[in-house]
């Protein structure tokens, strides 16, 4: 061993939140290394040249979330932050009309007012009353969960904020949360709309990386979460990072190394090094030591708790907890590689409404009808699938004319009845294929090339556990202050010196960083007490 | 009766929102889609288009020219070789500033001059004895920006002489089966050309180049697209950072070149060989330091402002259009430091910016101003910082690859 293998701080996990991780921690001061498994950073949001000329964003594919203060404390503006807005959604219908919804509020009341006169002023409550819950809930974002169980003057504190911020809202506000966290996302959209291709667009992010069909309670809640992020002061909206999510992870990547942090790469950590309860550095399976009184988990809870620790040195109640913590991975990719823009019958020869985000989800019943599928086993016969063409905003995705395609699949539920992801790749990646084909007819003749990646591949490639690509369901029992596990949400672990700060903890999955920023905060704050 | 480019036909079909203003008497596209925004980003991230043919154009040639223009150009016009373009600005004989503009030499003897506004007599008025021909051309040509990453790309296969221009250098090539003179500017802050073209074939041309673009995305971009870009890249408007001392009513409303920031234009004069109008007073301003103002970027603190409105209860604004009016700016003291003379949110810095003018003491880089703001019907400011501009550079605009 020597001294070059002795930091301050060792972040395991090179994923975006490793990497936020880091940033701060280096940037504060201490000596960090950040440990990624595989020949670049970025986890699960990478972008690769998986055939020549074109960029997949193989795994995660858009941006939302990602929390103001990380882009300016990290001062990711100043290391290439280029978010590209999206303007549009288009929801193709069975009947082979569309809904095409832009970003100038009069024009999208008369494309509703086609499809529903009556869901034309739904559209403006439905925003307004969403906009106020986004507001309720946003602060609790930026801030570590309160423990409610703990007995501390601090922890007396943080109840005592919490209370206070919701005690500030207005009676209705708090009711239309509870209703939209605690209910399906189709009982909700039905208090404003009636057209059902509204519904299904609006209820089809409800949907993503969890297991829950729109009409199951807790849809509400994924549906909120895919709404919390925002981009230029417009709350829910999404943009493609120049480069995919690779280019903003890259950029993350230089902004840690700016702060002084060290990055290195096909470091595969073995397990967390103990010594009288407390971590003290990492193997990796090389046998590498790296030595630090500061370990920080940026993987899931089930690797955080169950594989780089061993579970006897932690309190059986939280281990139980990750035992029962629910992952079931439910979502798939797949990325074509095209020779041209598609084409919608409807539209003739337009392309304008492929600036943002293509969504097959025609109806809350095509949705829940894709879900049951997952419920007993297999994957939709009939996918929601959210895709886009980046290429049509970031032309260096795809040569001149060509594009490059992105479908997220629900559902794909990890575990199969009766077969496995080795033999059902192919017939996926059909099946994705063919529901492209019935609403674009002529899509296959396009298709130069197609990856098919299953919650397999994400489990092998990426290591998130079941493929679930939120490192854990948006569940309520598995948010907030139980997420990952009740008592320990606040990123520090039983073991002193050892921290979480990956999306299993809170606020979640997604290109958020808000764990990382959070998790780092708490790590300063106890280094600054012992100090 | 307000008149149309050579390109208005095309354009109206593609300006699907029909939203035009005025500008130099021409109709000009505000934006030709949903969002002014998106536009902007097919500029940042592809490649755009912009109708500048209503600017008025002046050629200027004869044995004297370079003489007559070293006399009414501040910047010193001997330094612009055949083949190259100068940003130049002029001043009346009290050093303030008249207008601005872009002067192309095509030979030692001939130039063409554009610029916002007309100026056919204050240009004939200079020529006193000197051997110099000026006319105006404006309507012969068309002008035609394309501007973004891909703006090489897009116009190689038509002209490949963009591949060898460098920044500001202009070349004659052939679009369409005309003549066209083709710079290396823009007014958007990134990789961009310029295409001047006879107005009478601007339809087949403009077809050529949106058939080159289209698979680099091309796209028309309109005024507020063009707004945004601008203020990112800290260029002056004529009408927004100043206006005409000419048509001063009082000393608030004129401005010395070292006022708007314009210095680094003025190499040179202290060489008596440069006697350009409104040298002698601008020399005066600089001994006695009596400028009044300084030009600086400012850079809205984004987490206080989020804080003030988030405080209140509100979303924070971020997607205004550039504001139409001065921004007023306020010292620690509270005491006014100065305003903002553009003023708009840039997705590029994740922030409120602004092309500001503040007391002198108060431009130094880090300095922290006030900007004046609206919450809940009632004036507060918001913590913004001094910064140097252009706040969006990227190195394409002036690399040669």
């Amino acid at each position: 061993m020597t001294d070059t293998n002795r930091y301050d701080a060792i972040v395991v996990g090179g994923g975006h939140n490793g990497l936020v991780n880091g940033a701060y921690l280096a940037k504060a001061g201490l000596n960090t290394v950040i440990l990624e498994q595989r020949h670049l950073v970025g986890g699960a949001a990478i972008t690769e040249e998986l055939y020549p000329g074109f960029s997949f964003t193989t795994f995660s594919y858009a941006l939302s979330l990602i929390r103001p203060e990380v882009i300016r404390e990290l001062e990711l503006v100043q290391h290439g932050f280029n978010p590209i807005y999206m303007p549009t959604s288009f929801s193709p219908m069975e009947n082979g009309d569309y809904l095409l919804l832009g970003p100038d509020r009069d024009e999208n009341i008369r494309e509703i007012m086609r499809h529903s006169p009556r869901d034309a002023d739904a559209m403006d409550r439905y925003e307004h009353d969403v906009a106020r819950i986004l507001q309720l809930i946003q602060p609790l974002f930026d801030r570590v969960p309160p423990n409610i169980f703990g007995k501390s003057e601090e922890d007396a504190e943080d109840i005592g904020w919490l209370l206070g911020h919701l005690g500030s809202a207005e009676p209705k506000v708090i009711h239309d949360a509870v209703r939209l966290i605690t209910g399906s996302i189709s009982d909700f959209l039905d208090d404003y709309f009636e057209n059902e291709a509204l519904k299904g667009y609006l209820a089809a992010s409800s949907t993503t990386g969890t297991k829950v069909g729109p009409m199951s309670a807790g849809s509400g809640l994924v549906s909120l979460m895919m709404m919390m992020g925002e981009h230029d002061g417009h709350l829910g909206s999404w943009s493609f990072h120049k480069g995919g999510n690779g280019g903003f992870t890259q950029l993350l990547g230089r902004a840690a190394q700016s702060f002084g942090a060290e990055i290195k790469l096909e470091a595969r950590v073995d397990h967390v090094i103990t010594k009288d309860g407390r971590a003290v550095g990492v193997v990796l399976e090389d046998g590498t030591e790296y030595l630090a009184d500061v370990v920080v988990s940026a993987l899931d809870p089930r690797q955080t708790f169950k594989k780089l620790v061993d579970p006897r040195e932690l309190p059986g109640e939280l281990v139980e907890s990750i035992d029962r913590f629910q992952f079931n991975g439910t979502s798939a990719k797949v990325n074509f590689a095209l020779d041209g823009a598609p084409r919608y019958p409807a539209l003739g020869d337009r392309t304008d409404h492929y600036r943002g985000f293509v969504s097959i989800a025609p109806s809350v019943e095509y949705l829940e009808r894709a879900y049951d599928a997952a419920k007993y086993g297999w994957y939709s016969e009939r996918p929601y699938l959210d895709t886009c063409l980046q290429s049509f905003l970031d032309p260096d995705m795809a040569p001149p004319g060509k594009h490059v395609m992105s479908c997220f699949v629900q559902y794909a539920p990890y575990h199969l009845k009766g077969s496995d992801w080795d033999t059902e790749r192919q017939n996926l990646g059909n099946t994705v294929q063919a529901t492209i084909e019935s609403f674009f007819p002529g899509f296959g003749d396009l298709v130069l090339h197609r990856e098919v990646v299953t919650p397999l591949d994400i489990e092998r490639v990426v290591g998130l556990s079941e493929g679930n690509i939120y490192a854990g369901d948006f569940l309520l029992p598995q948010m907030y202050f139980f997420r990952p596990a009740p008592e320990w949400s606040q990123y520090r672990t039983p073991i002193e010196g050892y921290y979480q700060g990956g999306s299993g903890t809170h606020p979640g999955g997604c290109v958020m960083g808000a764990p990382a920023r959070l998790a780092s905060q708490q790590i300063l704050k106890d280094k600054a007490a012992k100090s | 009766m307000v008149k149309t480019t050579p390109f208005h036909p095309r354009l109206a079909e593609l300006n699907t929102t029909q939203l035009w203003s005025h500008w130099a008497g021409h109709l000009s596209a505000s934006q030709y889609d949903i969002a002014a925004k998106h536009e902007y980003f097919g500029v940042r991230n592809a490649v755009g288009f912009f109708d500048a043919s209503p600017l008025y154009k002046y050629e200027i040639a004869g044995r004297d020219a370079e003489r007559f223009l070293g006399g009414v150009l501040a910047r010193d016009i001997r330094t612009c070789r055949p083949g190259r373009a100068q940003y130049t600005i002029w001043c009346d004989s009290n050093g303030y500033v008249l207008e601005d503009g872009v002067v192309f030499r095509h030979s030692a003897n001939e130039f063409l001059l554009t610029a916002a506004e007309p100026n056919l007599s204050f240009l004939q008025n200079q020529i006193g004895s000197l051997e110099v021909v000026i006319d105006d051309v404006s309507d012969h040509y068309a002008m035609l920006a394309i501007q973004g990453p891909r703006a090489r790309a897009a116009l190689a296969p038509l002209a490949p002489e963009v591949n060898e221009l460098g920044y500001f250098a202009h070349a004659q090539s052939k679009i369409a089966g005309s003549e066209v003179t083709i710079s290396r500017t823009g007014f958007t802050g990134d990789l961009g050309f310029e295409v001047r073209l006879p107005a009478d074939n601007a339809l087949p041309i403009l077809d050529a180049i949106m058939e080159a673009g289209e698979p680099h995305h091309m796209r028309p971009f309109g005024d507020q697209a063009l707004n945004i870009l601008r203020i990112e890249a800290g260029l002056p408007l004529i009408g927004a950072e100043f206006s005409s001392s000419r048509y001063a009513f009082n000393e608030h409303e004129r401005f010395t070149p070292d006022e708007l920031g314009f210095g680094w234009l003025l190499k040179g004069i202290d060489d008596d060989a440069r006697p350009f109008a409104g040298r002698r007073a601008i020399l005066a301003e600089r001994s006695n330091s009596s400028s009044r103002w300084k030009t600086v970027g400012i850079s809205v603190n984004p987490r206080e402002y989020d804080e003030l409105f988030y405080g209140a209860g509100l979303i924070p604004p971020k997607d205004e259009p550039p504001a139409a009016w001065e921004t007023m700016l306020y010292d620690e003291d509270d005491e006014r430091a100065g305003y903002a003379t553009s003023y708009t949110y840039s997705p590029m810095a994740q922030t409120h910016i602004g092309i500001a003018r503040v007391r002198p003491e108060l431009a130094a880089i880090g300095t922290t101003i006030h900007v004046e703001q609206t919450v809940n019907h009632v004036y507060t400011t918001s913590p913004a910082t001094v910064t140097s501009m252009p706040f969006y550079r990227p190195e394409r605009k002036t690399s040669m690859s």
